[in-house]
């Protein structure tokens, strides 16, 4: 079987992979990383988006085999010690789910969409989550979370001695917290 | 569904890709995989052997060949769309690969995996050929050239035989030119539902020449060689590049399907034709 070495949240991990496992999979099965689902597997819905070296990626269309080398970051790793990323917030606040179910890959989504973009209309903000799809609330609570998460994000980086803590994006975040490397193993198949 | 079971080999180089997929029964090449994974979660593909070119960095970037754009087959759609090189000599690739699915898969997708799969509703085959692309080709024999006429062969069939490599692809620097990807597709499916690609060039108030390339006319991407004989020498005016496009369906055979219907796809190609005539003139 593969052998990868990959960083999940700030974790790095030494493992055995089939071939054929996805990441999402992976994710989920071996490293007990259930805050990621599996929506549509047809690459359409977005619920299990991370996100890979920044950038965001639907995990049910990478091997985990291809994440080898790689950093991913998933919604584990937005609150911190149950202190809320501020886009977790914003969903909270503007009432921006119903179900749920697509909220992690929304808000992976999002943060890649800010990450470029710190200041996007709600158009671009449209364009961004074009790829993530909700079944229940429909998309304005959507935007508007992601509107203001972005204007909380906006005035702490204006301001990083205060509340910086939780509202980096989330490639800091991991850093600030991560272990020294190979700190832990890789769930029970490993 | 989990896929079927398959060995997984990531080559070092395109010359130890090429031997692996040589000496495998049913390999399938791995680029971005946002195509292939997709078919294998499904059970619609059953290699034996999946090659991933995804260590191969010197497959990945653009150069500036004089007359061409030479981009690596494993530059992703996100690269290309960001790359200032693309801008500046190639403005329809990076128009029409902003459509290409969404962000998360713009990021693992490739422009050569995309060409390779030649998914007769993706958006870059028609480009490419409209810009009369070339397809750098290593296999067993050595490398080769292939004009991207000569590429598509017929539903998910390219020229690519097991043992080759789709390395890069060349595209011609067009001075003079504009262009337009025009696409109609469904708000949740960014597949083409029917994409035009124009690229024009104007003499004052006439249009010299256009190529037009239609996405999803029919198993393969096709130039509609009557629409660019009628463009040439027309006045640039919406009228006349609307009338222009009247012929654009002439020799497609486009597909029954959930989205549409093959006479509204050729009613489609006709309108998109005209608007993306227009657009790319300038009008």
């Amino acid at each position: 079987m593969p052998h990868i070495r990959v960083t999940v949240d700030g974790v790095s991990y030494d493992d055995q992979v089939e071939a054929r496992r996805l990441l999402v999979h992976y994710l989920r099965e071996q490293l007990g990383k259930v805050g990621t689902p599996v929506g549509c597997d047809t690459t359409n819905c977005g619920a299990c988006t991370v996100l890979m070296d920044g950038q965001s990626v639907k995990s049910c269309s990478v091997l985990a085999c291809q994440a080898d080398g790689h950093d991913i970051t998933t919604v584990e790793a937005l609150a911190a010690d149950g202190d809320l990323h501020p886009i977790q917030r914003a969903f909270h606040e503007t009432h921006a789910l119903q179900c749920g179910y697509c909220t992690p890959g929304m808000m992976m989504a999002a943060l890649d969409l800010l990450r470029d973009n710190p200041d996007p209309s709600d158009e671009e903000i449209r364009e961004g989550l074009e790829g993530n799809m909700c079944r229940c609330t429909g998309y304005v609570n959507i935007v508007r979370a992601v509107r203001e998460a972005a204007a909380v994000m906006r005035a702490t980086t204006a301001a990083p001695e205060s509340e910086s803590r939780t509202t980096d994006v989330p490639q800091q975040v991991v850093r600030e917290q991560e272990p020294a490397p190979q700190a832990a193993s890789g769930g029970a198949s490993s | 569904m989990i896929p079927a079971q398959f060995d997984y080999v990531r080559p070092g180089d395109v010359a130890e890709a090429v031997r692996v997929l040589a000496e495998s029964e049913e390999p399938k090449v791995m680029a971005g995989g946002q195509s292939l994974t997709p078919l294998l979660r499904f059970r619609l593909a059953y290699p034996d052997v999946v090659v991933d070119l995804g260590g191969l960095t010197e497959l990945r970037g653009v150069a500036d060949e004089g007359e061409w754009l030479r981009i690596g087959a494993m530059t992703t759609h996100d690269e290309v769309i960001h790359d200032p090189l693309v801008a500046a000599h190639c403005p329809l690739l990076a128009q029409a690969t902003h459509t290409v699915a969404d962000p998360a898969v713009r990021h693992r997708g490739t422009l050569g995996g995309s060409l390779a799969h030649a998914d007769p509703a993706g958006d870059l085959p028609a480009v490419a050929l409209a810009l009369d692309a070339e397809f750098l080709v290593s296999g067993e024999d050595g490398d080769r050239a292939v004009p991207a006429s000569e590429f598509f062969q017929d539903y998910l069939t390219t020229v690519l035989d097991i043992g080759d490599v789709l390395t890069a692809v060349r595209f011609p620097k067009l001075t003079g030119w504009s262009f337009h990807y025009k696409k109609f597709s469904q708000t949740a499916q960014a597949w083409a539902i029917v994409g035009v690609a124009a690229a024009v060039r104007r003499d004052d108030g006439s249009v010299a020449e256009a190529r037009v390339g239609l996405t999803n006319m029919g198993s393969t991407p096709i130039r509609a060689r009557q629409v660019e004989e009628a463009c040439r020498g027309v006045p640039a005016r919406t009228d006349a590049l609307r009338e222009a496009a009247q012929s654009a369906d002439a020799g497609t055979d486009p597909p029954n399907d959930l989205s549409a219907q093959a006479d509204y796809r050729r009613h489609l190609a006709r309108v998109l034709t005209g608007r993306a005539l227009a657009a790319a003139a300038g009008l």
